[in-house]
């Protein structure tokens, strides 16, 4: 592996092709700037990028898509179907089980990213938006287990609400209303969450992958002579 | 961990290899779903049959009548509840803020009139039965209180058997608790407390709340271990996996003083609001942002890399 690892520049970002005036040619600007396409889908990576560790990254996101598709079949069937069909239940299967998986992944990535000091080097805004995917997937897990029209959900509302009633958020949002949470489930909370894992993913895109921080004495760990350095920034603090 | 913002290196200033995030993706998303099909073949997924109104009045009438008498004397979990329901509790109190009075009574809930007299209204009745809802309107509070006070005594005595219960100065209660049973065991009682909405039902906050003021859901649910003191938050039936994300929230109402508080829920959710938030800008907060240094799991992570760079060097 290590003879396919070259000293690279970063990528060069692709200029803007025509350049216009107004509002579209300044948005457009901004996002060839921000965002250009070698970062958006790059061919190459950095070299440190070399654990498993790092598979629970896109782990989470596809898992996240497979809850997103076995949820779309149940909700268009409709909300009674995996009750009373063989398929059904075998659909409402697959959803648990991608849940249950998107769960552990994304709760794995983000303890990984806790010991990585993910946050260093603008990265602050990429942790707190895994963070509220983290939650807002969580809260959204609830509204499904509310949905489900059998004694969990029933067990379920009649608990989560003294809760939500201690802090007066159960005065808008009852878990005992069955419409109201069938549209948090299907419609508000998926459409919140999606938006946060796409912010959440072209910000990782945007600045890359974090690089391992110095050890301390160890200057030259912090990446090539030419970079922008500074092993008393970089350095972890043993 | 300090975060040196402004002075981080360039990724690719570690040098790069190559790399198809597209191939990655697919083969990541096609592991998923074969991983999820497996699973979902393999364990399937739960699914209890939700606890009627029916099913509780016919299995345990004399839980139902006991639970009818606690809407009907005020005595219920419902009726002394509070916000969001009524007035007749304060709500939970975080420090100074009762949040949930602030919220205010936006479902309120009669349980005399919703869970009592309006399902009886709802109906056609025998003379006698209409006679005695006259009755009960006609009286005064504290004849009422009486007559309930003096058959939730005779009812105890009876073991709980309502059939039991011995002749006394109870007015109209026992033969409306009686017609409400025969409702609740005809399956028409969950209809009219639904139909209290309007025409199209979506809202089960009366029937729920009805059957969780009685004890056999609950009872049920600690056979399920679905129980606050069992972790049950973060339970499932069967023992199937259930949302093991909430043992971080569960896990203060296993301890004092959240399990013994008459404010436990606020508290839990008080102190879950500040490790949330901690969580989240976990970043900005010195001593926590340094964890990851104290704890070096990152030398297992890049070791390949720390390898080469001591190889380099």
């Amino acid at each position: 592996m290590t003879d396919l690892i070259e000293q690279t520049s970063p990528p060069e970002p692709m200029p803007d092709p025509e350049p216009a005036g107004g509002w579209t040619g300044a948005l457009r600007r901004r996002i060839f700037e921000t965002l250009p396409p070698e970062k958006l889908l790059p061919d190459t990576q950095p070299a440190y990028v070399a654990s498993w560790i790092y598979v629970f990254g896109v782990l989470s996101l596809t898992a996240f898509l497979t809850v997103v598709g076995t949820g779309t079949v149940l909700a268009l069937k409709g909300a009674a179907w995996w009750h009373v069909s063989g398929t059904g239940h075998f659909v409402n299967s697959l959803h648990l089980w991608s849940v249950e998986l998107f769960m552990t992944f994304m709760s794995v990535h983000l303890i990984a990213k806790f010991f990585m000091a993910a946050w260093r080097g603008k990265r602050a805004m990429t942790w707190i938006t895994g963070v509220l995917a983290l939650g807002v997937s969580a809260f959204t897990a609830l509204t499904g287990y509310l949905i489900q029209q059998n004694f969990d959900s029933q067990w379920i509302a009649t608990q989560a609400k003294d809760g939500l009633n201690s802090i007066g958020v159960g005065a808008y949002f009852n878990t005992m209303d069955y419409g109201q949470m069938l549209i948090w489930h299907v419609a508000l909370l998926p459409l919140v969450a999606s938006v946060i894992v796409i912010w959440h993913i072209l910000l990782v895109r945007r600045r890359g992958v974090v690089p391992p921080p110095a050890l301390r004495g160890d200057a030259s760990a912090s990446g090539s002579a030419s970079a922008p350095a500074s092993a008393s920034a970089q350095e972890v603090e043993a | 961990m300090r975060r040196g913002a402004s002075t981080e290196p360039d990724p690719y200033s570690f040098g790069s290899r190559p790399y198809d995030l597209v191939k990655e993706f697919v083969i990541a998303l096609v592991a998923v779903i074969v991983l999820t099909v497996v699973l979902a073949a393999a364990f399937s997924s739960p699914d209890v049959k939700p606890m009627t109104i029916a099913s509780w009045a016919t299995s345990d009438p004399g839980d139902f009548t006991a639970t009818a008498l606690t809407e009907l004397d005020g005595s219920s979990a419902t009726a002394g509840y509070g916000p969001p329901y009524n007035s007749a509790a304060p709500g939970q109190q975080l420090g100074p803020l009762h949040i949930a009075r602030m919220a205010g009574v936006t479902h309120p809930i009669d349980t005399v009139d919703a869970f009592v007299l309006k399902p009886l209204d709802s109906v056609p009745q025998s003379p006698d039965v209409t006679a005695a809802i006259t009755a009960w309107k006609a009286a005064g509070a504290d004849q009422q209180a009486a007559w309930t006070s003096a058959y939730s005594d005779a009812l105890d005595k009876a073991g709980g058997d309502p059939a039991k219960v011995a002749p006394g100065a109870y007015g109209p209660v026992p033969l409306m608790l009686a017609q409400l049973l025969n409702q609740a065991q005809a399956g028409s009682l969950e209809g009219q407390l639904m139909s209290e909405n309007g025409f199209y039902h979506s809202d089960y906050t009366l029937p729920l709340m009805f059957l969780a003021d009685g004890s056999d859901m609950a009872a049920e649910a600690q056979t399920q271990h679905l129980a606050g003191t069992q972790w049950g938050m973060m339970n499932e039936v069967n023992n199937f996996p259930g949302q093991p994300w909430l043992a971080p929230y569960t896990f203060w109402y296993q301890i004092s003083p959240y399990k013994t508080s008459g404010n436990g829920d606020v508290l839990v959710w008080g102190t879950m609001g500040l490790v949330g938030a901690a969580l989240l800008f976990l970043p900005f907060i010195p001593g926590l942002r340094s964890i990851p240094r104290v704890v070096p799991v990152y030398r297992l992570i890049w070791r390949e890399h720390y390898r080469r760079q001591a190889a380099k060097t």
